[in-house]
């Protein structure tokens, strides 16, 4: 039912791992739902120079959020912010239907980590970033 | 090296070599009718009489109390609207029944209550087990079925049958049972077990899908789920899949021959299976009571891990394995078993049923759990969860 791509990211997820020193930490999803994704972005001159992630969830959430970190490392926070899951969905070669919302929680960890790093510098990260919506397991669509 | 390990008897098994054989020479030779008047279909119909005999005997009924269905969601539904149908013409309209039966069931008793029908549904409580003293008390002057499973299909807990059993034909309440797992792999009597209705499933004991049974106690006037010919004494309408017939029953007769044997043998699979995931794995727990459960189930859940994800690298390693996380059931919730066993969501996601048959081996168990722990660790190892319950811990 996986692609080829969700199949490599699943079984040799890319940058995962946690960052000590990050400059920005966002955590989106919940253990009821059976998914959480943690993103870490160390950020100089407003180029994402390094990231890496945790993931606990099925195997389309490991995949989409391994892609994640490939298609944002060495990008610009703002090539960063245009990140969307559908992009997410299409470098993975697809995704089940059911599992959409997956590029979903990747796309919302990338920009909850960004703003986690406008907040530490001091900046509202609402305007940039916008809201995040929290997940009360009403995401599984 | 790779082995490949098929532990997902529960879902469905292999046609053994034995029922194969007593079925191509009837798929290739005897396609006669059974309704046919000619020696072709005269044929064809002593093989469904034999097979009758073979399904009957192993559950110490008569062979006329067996009907041959499609399968054992089939079966479910008829001996559940069946009995509805009779019970509404005494005037009654509540069912008792648990809250973790198998979907065929569930369903069928939910679509019920939309038509006005009441259900209570009995907690299973945490060893999964039905309360005989909850049972009775829970029975009304307008119950009019229980329907209660044999064994339950993902951590295999076997229910209290006799005790339901003689409690129901006592209060006169129809007694309907789901024995689609228990069927050859425990025993099982009708007369016994004071059972009225029980379903069954082919392909859970090496015959092929699309093939079932329906016990129905001689006496009970049933009414039928379809309309159609005359086929099983008017009673189940629809040219009989000869073919599959046979092979039922001869499945059946071949599960029961080998049962104790199967049984013992299984048994002490599971448990080192067992014993040595919780051994190997931290926080890890076996999922029903330990005991009272099916010669070949494990159902265990590994904390901090999500059940798809632990299936597809199982499946790297060559293991065969379900789970009732929301992500392989394809919804929003975790198996309804798992939490109607008092289970948190997130605990029941990291569920993995393992369910041995004929074939399996201690070889298989040891390998299995070569390859679970390192599974496991490494899941773990990128899994947040994972990180704050040993935080949490600490």
């Amino acid at each position: 039912m996986y692609t080829q791509q969700v199949m490599d990211h699943f079984t040799h997820p890319r940058n995962v791992g946690e960052i000590p020193d990050a400059d920005g930490i966002g955590e989106v999803g919940n253990a009821k739902c059976g998914d959480i994704m943690k993103m870490y972005i160390k950020v100089k001159d407003g180029v994402i120079e390094d990231v890496k992630f945790k993931t606990y969830g099925c195997g389309s959430a490991i995949a989409t959020s391994s892609i994640a970190t490939e298609m944002i490392k060495g990008h610009t926070i703002e090539e960063a912010l245009e990140l969307s899951n559908k992009a997410v969905v299409e470098a993975l070669g697809g995704l089940p239907t059911h599992k959409i919302h997956c590029s979903v929680l990747a796309e919302q960890s990338v920009k909850a980590a960004i703003a986690d790093y406008y907040h530490r510098q001091g900046i509202d990260p609402a305007p940039i970033v916008g809201t995040i919506p929290a997940c009360e397991g009403e995401c599984h669509l | 090296m790779n082995r490949f390990i098929y532990a997902d008897n529960a879902a469905t098994t292999a046609v053994s070599t034995r029922v194969l054989d007593k079925m191509l020479p009837v798929l290739r030779d005897e396609y006669g009718n059974p309704s046919s008047l000619y020696g072709l279909g005269g044929r064809a119909k002593m093989l469904l009489d034999n097979a009758r005999k073979q399904t009957a005997a192993a559950l110490h009924a008569q062979p006329e109390e067996i009907y041959f269905t499609s399968c054992g969601t089939e079966s479910d539904n008829w001996a559940i609207r069946g009995a509805c149908e009779l019970m509404e013409q005494k005037g009654k309209r509540h069912i008792v029944s648990t809250a973790f039966e198998h979907h065929a069931v569930l369903h069928t008793l939910q679509a019920l209550e939309k038509k006005g029908y009441e259900v209570t549904y009995l907690d299973v409580h945490s060893d999964g087990l039905v309360r005989v003293e909850e049972l009775k008390a829970a029975l009304r002057e307008d119950t009019g079925l229980v329907t209660v499973m044999f064994a339950n299909n993902e951590i295999g807990t076997i229910q209290p049958i006799a005790e339901i059993g003689k409690i129901c034909r006592e209060k006169g309440v129809l007694f309907h049972t789901d024995a689609v797992q228990a069927v050859g792999q425990i025993p099982v009597d009708v007369r016994v077990q004071n059972i009225d209705l029980l379903s069954l499933s082919g392909h859970k004991l090496h015959a092929p899908k699309g093939v079932g049974a329906l016990y129905i106690r001689k006496g009970i006037p049933l009414p039928n789920l379809m309309t159609g010919g005359a086929q099983e004494r008017g009673r189940r309408p629809g040219t009989e899949n000869t073919a599959s017939i046979v092979a039922l029953g001869e499945a059946v007769a071949a599960a029961c021959e080998t049962m104790e044997e199967r049984a013992r043998r299984l048994s002490s699979l599971r448990d080192a299976l067992i014993e040595g995931a919780l051994k190997a794995i931290p926080h890890s727990r076996v999922n029903g009571h330990r005991e009272k459960r099916l010669p070949g189930n494990v159902n265990m859940c590994f904390e901090g891990v999500e059940g798809e994800a632990l299936l597809l690298m199982l499946d790297q390693a060559g293991i065969c394995a379900s789970s009732g996380s929301a992500c392989t059931s394809g919804s929003l919730d975790p198996s309804h078993v798992l939490l109607a066993i008092g289970l948190p969501h997130e605990v029941a996601h990291g569920s993995l049923r393992l369910s041995f048959g004929t074939e399996t081996s201690m070889e298989d168990i040891e390998y299995i759990l070569e390859k679970l722990p390192p599974i496991i660790q490494r899941l773990r190892d990128m899994s947040p969860l994972w990180e704050r319950i040993i935080k949490e811990e600490q």
